[in-house]
């Protein structure tokens, strides 16, 4: 009973807050089970600065713990491998952001219990841009950046 | 600054693509002109590649990219279909038949192709093999360019890694001489409205740049078959890749797995020989 | 046939989790080059990592992630024989799952 609710919750991608509040309320569904909404206004967001906002973040100190592994120039704008390493203690999310994109917000990780703060995947880049990963931990807000050159090929096909 | 094993100096000192061009195909033979390319591709990159490794074509010669290339390999991006490619191997035809009756010695496959068949008179290929297979059985035939052939062949290519480009061009086979020699000749000659000839950007300009592109060398080419392009957000094959080219330069396509880009494929194979296979592979 | 290829492996009490998904990615933004027609929006938009009964991370994402994306992320917890369990959503409603023994 309560993995079929969990799964209905699943497929629905986004909460209906209804049901939910009732299982959760029957004790069906911990609150950490209960994927919070995907975040539309972040994700569709067209600046920096909006993505910044509507994540519910505040800030942005620059820090020397997050490192962040791209190519210097990549390959292929279409797949460009980039990996988050943040070396803090409460880390709660990690997002990444690529300035230039139409869309700024790539995606963000969000630590559960024993949730190590890192997260690697490949994104797409449209042109040349900063990188931008943005942390939270113990209520802060943190980020660092690096360059990522996309160029254009010669050979199509 | 990305490091570029090339040099000018290399490039001027060596120029055999056009005084081959100028030559008659039937002027070399096979096993001459495989010696003869070896060592250009050896000497252009300053001795500094040992000949297996051109089999990763780009990254064998240019570390900035090669850096990003490793990181996409420690995910590859053709895994799944490996995997797929396996259940498509082990799944029988609707008549009860599989692969494997075609093929008993397979999935490790790759080094028997091409091969020249002298009763057919034809260039053999893994692809056209497959699908011959299928039609025997009453299945239908595979697209040639992208799609499940590919998706079998990236199984079929992981399962041969490691075996040997031994290419044959029989003593005394006039028919296959002629075929290698279409290939050849095919590489060599001009084509299309850019009238730039395959040597021409892969043996004479084979590590310089087309626009942020580095032009990989002809030899290895054949080795990492299917490729995982980003550029395709699939696996493709070389015939894909040849039509792919040929249209760059704006000259006229012909049919995957038609006689044209079979008898490339067997002349450039043959350039590759002592060179492992390593497919399926990643490129950009 | 699961869309998803998932591997564990844990290593000094840290243990790995890497999983490669077969999805389009579709921004929204293409269009068909045939038709012209803009082809659309098809992404994963959330993928949980399961452990012992708890979401260990978890991730949003949008069309600006790879075709056939790949997701790689690592928790404190699990031990070798446990098993992990991925699953993804995506924004027209499908899903799928793929589980994995931590080796």
């Amino acid at each position: 009973m309560q993995t079929d609710t969990k799964r209905r919750v699943f497929l629905k991608g986004s909460v209906a807050s209804g049901a939910v509040a009732a299982a959760v309320g029957a004790g069906l569904l911990t609150p950490q089970m209960v994927l919070a909404e995907w975040n539309k206004a972040a994700f569709e967001s067209k600046t920096v600065e909006d993505v910044v906002k509507n994540l519910g973040l505040d800030g942005g100190e620059e820090s020397a713990d997050i490192n962040i592994k791209a190519p210097d120039i990549a390959e292929n704008g279409a797949v460009v491998p980039v990996t988050v390493d943040v070396g803090m203690d409460g880390v709660e999310s990690i997002a990444f952001i690529v300035k230039e994109n139409p869309s700024p917000l790539v995606a963000t990780f969000t630590m559960g219990e024993g949730g190590v703060p890192f997260a690697r995947t490949n994104i797409k880049m449209g042109k040349t841009s900063d990188v931008i990963a943005m942390v939270t931990a113990g209520g802060k807000t943190y980020m660092a950046k690096k360059e990522v050159k996309v160029t254009i090929g010669g050979c199509g096909g | 600054m990305n490091k570029l094993l090339i040099t000018a100096a290399t490039v001027a000192a060596i120029s055999l693509a056009p005084a081959m061009a100028n030559k008659k195909a039937t002027e070399t033979t096979p096993e001459e002109d495989v010696k003869a390319y070896q060592d250009y591709f050896t000497k252009r990159f300053n001795n500094e590649v040992p000949l297996n490794e051109f089999q990763n074509g780009v990254y064998s010669i240019d570390e900035g990219s090669r850096e990003n290339w490793e990181a996409i390999e420690e995910f590859p991006p053709y895994e799944p279909f490996v995997e797929e490619g396996e259940e498509m191997w082990n799944t029988p035809f609707a008549n009860g038949k599989s692969y494997k009756d075609c093929f008993p010695d397979g999935p490790a496959l790759r080094g028997n192709y091409p091969y020249w068949d002298a009763d057919r008179k034809m260039v053999m290929t893994l692809p056209l093999a497959i699908n011959e297979c299928r039609e025997a059985n009453g299945e239908k035939p595979l697209k040639y360019k992208k799609g499940p052939i590919a998706t079998l062949l990236a199984y079929i290519g992981y399962e041969s890694r490691g075996q040997k480009t031994n290419v044959v061009i029989p003593e005394g086979d006039a028919d296959a001489l002629a075929a290698y020699n279409a290939g050849k000749n095919f590489y060599f000659a001009r084509r299309g409205q850019l009238n730039f000839s395959c040597a021409h950007c892969h043996f004479e300009s084979s590590g310089m740049n087309v626009r942020s592109d580095i032009l990989s060398p002809a030899l290895g080419h054949t080795t990492g078959w299917p490729v995982y392009r980003s550029k395709w957000g699939e696996l493709g094959t070389l015939h894909r890749r040849f039509s792919g080219c040929n249209k760059q330069v704006r000259a006229k396509d012909f049919p995957a797995q038609g006689e044209e880009y079979r008898n490339l494929e067997y002349f450039l194979t043959h350039m590759s020989n002592g060179i492992e296979y390593n497919g399926p592979s990643a490129r950009k | 046939m699961s869309s998803m290829k998932v591997k564990a492996k844990e290593k000094d009490g840290i243990v790995e989790v890497k999983a490669l998904i077969k999805h389009p990615m579709e921004t929204g933004q293409r269009k068909d080059k045939k038709t012209g027609k803009p082809i659309p929006a098809h992404f994963v938009q959330q993928i949980t990592v399961e452990q012992g009964g708890k979401t260990r991370v978890s991730a949003d994402w949008s069309g600006g992630v790879s075709k056939n994306p790949l997701i790689f992320v690592k928790f404190k917890g699990g031990a070798k024989g446990d098993m992990v369990k991925v699953a993804w959503t995506d924004n027209q409603g499908g899903s799928d799952t793929a589980e994995a023994e931590i080796k």
